[in-house]
C-alpha cells in the first residue's frame, strides 16, 4: 500500500531521472538546490557517519528533510536556507574549497564551527537527521529500515506474540 | 435545527459515558466532535507524526493549520505556538479523544487525593483543595468505568490503594522482561510491585481480541482494537440506541443562553463552514480542560459578560496536568524484548505519607522506547551527535529501563486559561491563553520520586543511572491536563458543584477533567470516566423529575 505522497515522490522521482537531459539546472530534491544539497549532505554525515552500518546520507537522511521543507518543516526553510549558506562560508574560509570537497578532517572541522557559530541551525540539522535516521522509513529516511536493524530491532516487527509469552512464563 | 433534549459538547473520554448513558436513558442526544473519526489507518504505526512524537504533526489532531495557541512563560513572554509543539499542552481533537491513541493506564486515584488539604494543609502560594466529593462517592462508578470501557491488571500485590468491591474484570498481559527485572528488585527494597491497570484488552472482550503486544502503543491508535477508549466501547452503545446523533467536524463556537439566564443550545460551524444552531434542554460541555474553559470564556453575552460560569473569575484558574520525573538506568544485560505496550509494572508505595511532602506519585517501567525517544536519552556527557552517539545508540538501546512517573500537581490559582485578545482560531474564535507556573512544591515531590525510582533502577542491577527531573518555568498540563472548571460547594471558589452542574445556570454541566480538584499521583483518565459515569447518573435522575425547566 502506498500513499499519495509516496507515490508522487516515486513519480517525481523517475521524473526527475528522464528530463536530466533537458533541464540541465534542475535538481534532483524537491525543495533543496543541488550545491544545498552537497552542503547538506556532508553536515548530516557528520552527524551520524558511517562505520558497520549505513551514514545519515547513505541511509537516505537528505530524501527525509527534503521532503518534510516541502510539507511540516516548510517553516524552517529560511533557516535551511541561510544555514547552509554559512556553512559553505566557513568552508570557504578555512579550507578554501567547497566543503564536498574538503577534506574528512576539515569537514568535521567546519560541523564543530558552525555548531559553535549557529549552535540554533545545527541542533535544527541535527534532530532532523536523528529524526530521518531512526524514524519512520515511509518519510524517505530510515532507507530499509536501516538503524532499526542496526539495534537488534526485529524487522518487520513480530506482532501477537501474546501466547509466546504465555508459554515462556514470566522470566526475563 | 430539531431541539434535543441534550447537546454535548466532545466525545472525548467524558462525552462518550456521558452520551452513552443519556441516550440509553432516553434522551435524545446530540454529540459535536471537533475532529474526525479516525481509526488506526491514519497514524499507521508513524515513529514521527503520532500524538506522543508530533515533529510531522499531530496524527489525531488538532492541524497545525489555523489552530494556533498563545502560551505566555514564566519570564512572561507571550508567543503563538502550534498544536504539534510541545508549549502547546495538546491532547488530541477526534472522536474518542485522548483515549483513542493514549497509553491507557486505567488507575483509580486514591482516598487521600480527593482530600489532600484537610491531609496535608495547602501550601503557602497554592489553591490546594479537598474534592466535594469521596473516593466512596465515586467507587462504584470506577467499577462500573473499569468494566464498561474493560480494564486488565491485578492490583492484589499492593496494599496502597482504595477498597474496592470487584476484581479487574481482565487478568494483566502476561509481564514482559522489564517487569521480571524489576519486580524482584522492588520487593528487596520492601516495596509491593503489582502489573499495572490498562485500558487494554489481555484477553477476548467486549467483542474484540486482545493485545498483540506491538511496539507502537502509547500515542498510536490500535491496529487490532485491543486498546479500549470511548470509540470502541462507550460510543458505539450510544449510537445503537438510535437516541444519539454524533455530527463530527464540528466546532462549538458559543453557549447560548435566554433572558432568564439558562442555556438554551449551542451554536457551532459544521465541516462545511456553515454557522449552525443546535437548541437543547441541557448542554454539557466535554471539551477537555484547556478547550472546555474557553468555550465558557468565548460564550459572552449580557448576562454573563466575562463569560459564562465566571462571575466570580473563576473559570479556567488551577490549570494542571502532571510533572513527570523519574530515572533511566542503564544495564550490562539485555533489557529489552520488543513485546509492547512496555509498561507494565508499578508501585503505589509512595503516592501518601512521606513526612514533609504534599503527596507523592506512583511509579511505572515506561511505555517501549521508540529509537527516535533514545536519541536523546543515552547516559548524560554523551556526545550529541557523530559516531560516539552511534555507536552509544546499539550499546543502550536495548539495554536500559526508564522508570517515571505522575507527581500528584500542587494547584496554583494563577496556572490558567484565558482567552487571547488578538489571535483567533481558523474559525474566527479568539484562541486559549495559557499562564503561570507549576506550584513549587511539586517539583520538591518530583525531586523525590527521581531518586525513589534510581533507588530502584539500582537494585535491579543498573551499572549507570541518570535522573529525569528538572524544574520548567510553565504550566503543565498537555493529555492530563484538568482543573479549569473546578468542582466545590462554594460558587465563588469554584465553578460547579459537587454534581458538575454550574452554579450560575442550572442546566448546563461541565464533565471532563475539569472539574478534577487536584489531579492525583495517577494518570487520570480513568477518574475522567468515573466522574462522567456519576455526574450522568445525577443527570438522568434530576431529568427524569424536572427536565431542568424551572
Amino acid at each position: 500500500m502506498f500513499n499519495r505522497r509516496e507515490v508522487l515522490a516515486a513519480g517525481a522521482a523517475a521524473g526527475a531521472g528522464l528530463m536530466t537531459g533537458c533541464l540541465s539546472h534542475s535538481s534532483r530534491w524537491e525543495y533543496l538546490r543541488e550545491s544545498e544539497a552537497r552542503t547538506l549532505s556532508v553536515l548530516c554525515d557528520q552527524l551520524i557517519p558511517a562505520d558497520d552500518w549505513p551514514s545519515a546520507s547513505q541511509a537516505g537522511v537528505l530524501t527525509f528533510i527534503d521532503r518534510q521543507l516541502m510539507g511540516p518543516y516548510r517553516r524552517h526553510r529560511r533557516a535551511y536556507r541561510r544555514g547552509l549558506d554559512e556553512a559553505e562560508k566557513l568552508a570557504a574560509s578555512r579550507c578554501g574549497v567547497e566543503l564536498a570537497r574538503a577534506s574528512q578532517a576539515q569537514q568535521l572541522e567546519v560541523a564543530g564551527a558552525l555548531e559553535r557559530q549557529s549552535p540554533e541551525f545545527f541542533d535544527l540539522v541535527r534532530r532532523h537527521t536523528m529524526q530521518g535516521y531512526y524514524g519512520s522509513p515511509r518519510h524517505g529516511g530510515n532507507k530499509d529500515a536501516v538503524s532499526w536493524r542496526m539495534l537488534g530491532l526485529a524487522e518487520p516487527p513480530l506482532r501477537g506474540r501474546a501466547q509466546y509469552d504465555l508459554a515462556a512464563g514470566a522470566k526475563p | 435545527m430539531k431541539s434535543v433534549n441534550a447537546v454535548i459538547v466532545g466525545a472525548g473520554a467524558a462525552g462518550g459515558i456521558v452520551a452513552k448513558e443519556l441516550a440509553t436513558a432516553g434522551l435524545s442526544v446530540v454529540l459535536l466532535e471537533r475532529g474526525p473519526w479516525y481509526t488506526a489507518h491514519d497514524c499507521r504505526k508513524d515513529d514521527l507524526r503520532n500524538q506522543r512524537t508530533t515533529v510531522l504533526g499531530n496524527a489525531f489532531g488538532p492541524d497545525d493549520d489555523g489552530n494556533p495557541r498563545v502560551v505566555v512563560d514564566g519570564k512572561g513572554n507571550a508567543r503563538q505556538v502550534l498544536p504539534s509543539e510541545g508549549g502547546y499542552q495538546n491532547n488530541a481533537a477526534c472522536v474518542g479523544g485522548g483515549t483513542l491513541s493514549y497509553g491507557a493506564q486505567a488507575w483509580r486515584y486514591m482516598p487521600q487525593d480527593f482530600r489532600m488539604r484537610s491531609t496535608y494543609g495547602a501550601p503557602a502560594g497554592s489553591s490546594l483543595e479537598d474534592w466535594p466529593i469521596s473516593y466512596d462517592n465515586l467507587e462504584p462508578f470506577y467499577e462500573k468505568a473499569e468494566y464498561e470501557i474493560g480494564i486488565s491488571g491485578d492490583y492484589a500485590a499492593t496494599p496502597f490503594k482504595g477498597p474496592r468491591k470487584r476484581d479487574l474484570p481482565m487478568p494483566p498481559l502476561p509481564p514482559n522482561r522489564e517487569f521480571g527485572i524489576l519486580e524482584p528488585a522492588a520487593k528487596r527494597l520492601g516495596l509491593h510491585p503489582f502489573h499495572l491497570p490498562m485500558a487494554r484488552n489481555s484477553v477476548p472482550y467486549n467483542g474484540r481480541g486482545p493485545c498483540m503486544r506491538c511496539r507502537w502503543c502509547c500515542g498510536f491508535a490500535c491496529e487490532v482494537d485491543a486498546k479500549n477508549g470511548s470509540q470502541n466501547t462507550v460510543l458505539p452503545v450510544a449510537l445503537a440506541t438510535g437516541n444519539c446523533e454524533l455530527r463530527t467536524e464540528c466546532m462549538v463556537t458559543q453557549i447560548l443562553t435566554d433572558d432568564s439566564g439558562h442555556a438554551r443550545g449551542v451554536s457551532y460551524i459544521d465541516a462545511r463552514g456553515n454557522a449552525q444552531e443546535q437548541p437543547a434542554d441541557v448542554v454539557v460541555v466535554s471539551a477537555c480542560a484547556i478547550e472546555s474553559a474557553r468555550l465558557l470564556l468565548n460564550s459572552r453575552s449580557r448576562l454573563f459578560p466575562n463569560g459564562i460560569g465566571n462571575r466570580y473569575d473563576q473559570v479556567g484558574r488551577h490549570l494542571q496536568g502532571h510533572h513527570y520525573t523519574g530515572a533511566i538506568g542503564y544495564f550490562d544485560f539485555e533489557t529489552y524484548d520488543d513485546v509492547g505496550p512496555g509498561a507494565s509494572i508499578a508501585i503505589t508505595d509512595y503516592n501518601h505519607g512521606t513526612q514533609g511532602l504534599c503527596g507523592g506519585g506512583m511509579l511505572a517501567n515506561e511505555f517501549i522506547r521508540l529509537p527516535i525517544h533514545m536519541t536523546d536519552r543515552l547516559p548524560q556527557g554523551t556526545l550529541q551527535w557523530g559516531s560516539a552517539h552511534k555507536q552509544a545508540m546499539r550499546q543502550w538501546h536495548k539495554r536500559s529501563i526508564v522508570v517515571m512517573g505522575p507527581t500528584q500537581q500542587i494547584p496554583s490559582a494563577s496556572a490558567r486559561v484565558t482567552v487571547d485578545r488578538t489571535v483567533r482560531d481558523r474559525w474566527g474564535l479568539p484562541v486559549a491563553r495559557i499562564d503561570g507556573n507549576v506550584h513549587p512544591h511539586t517539583f520538591d515531590i518530583g525531586e523525590i520520586q527521581a531518586q525513589r525510582a534510581a533507588a530502584w533502577l539500582k537494585e535491579a542491577g543498573a551499572v549507570r543511572i541518570d535522573l529525569m527531573s528538572h524544574r520548567p518555568e510553565s504550566v503543565s498540563a498537555g493529555q492530563h491536563q484538568a482543573g479549569t472548571c473546578r468542582m466545590g460547594d462554594d460558587p465563588q471558589s469554584s465553578v460547579v458543584n459537587r454534581y458538575c452542574q454550574m452554579h450560575d445556570v442550572d442546566n448546563l454541566f461541565v464533565i471532563d477533567g475539569s472539574v478534577h480538584v487536584t489531579n492525583g499521583g495517577f494518570n487520570p483518565a480513568l477518574t475522567i470516566m468515573a466522574v462522567a459515569y456519576y455526574a450522568s447518573d445525577v443527570l438522568v435522575r434530576n431529568w427524569n423529575g424536572t427536565r431542568f425547566r424551572s
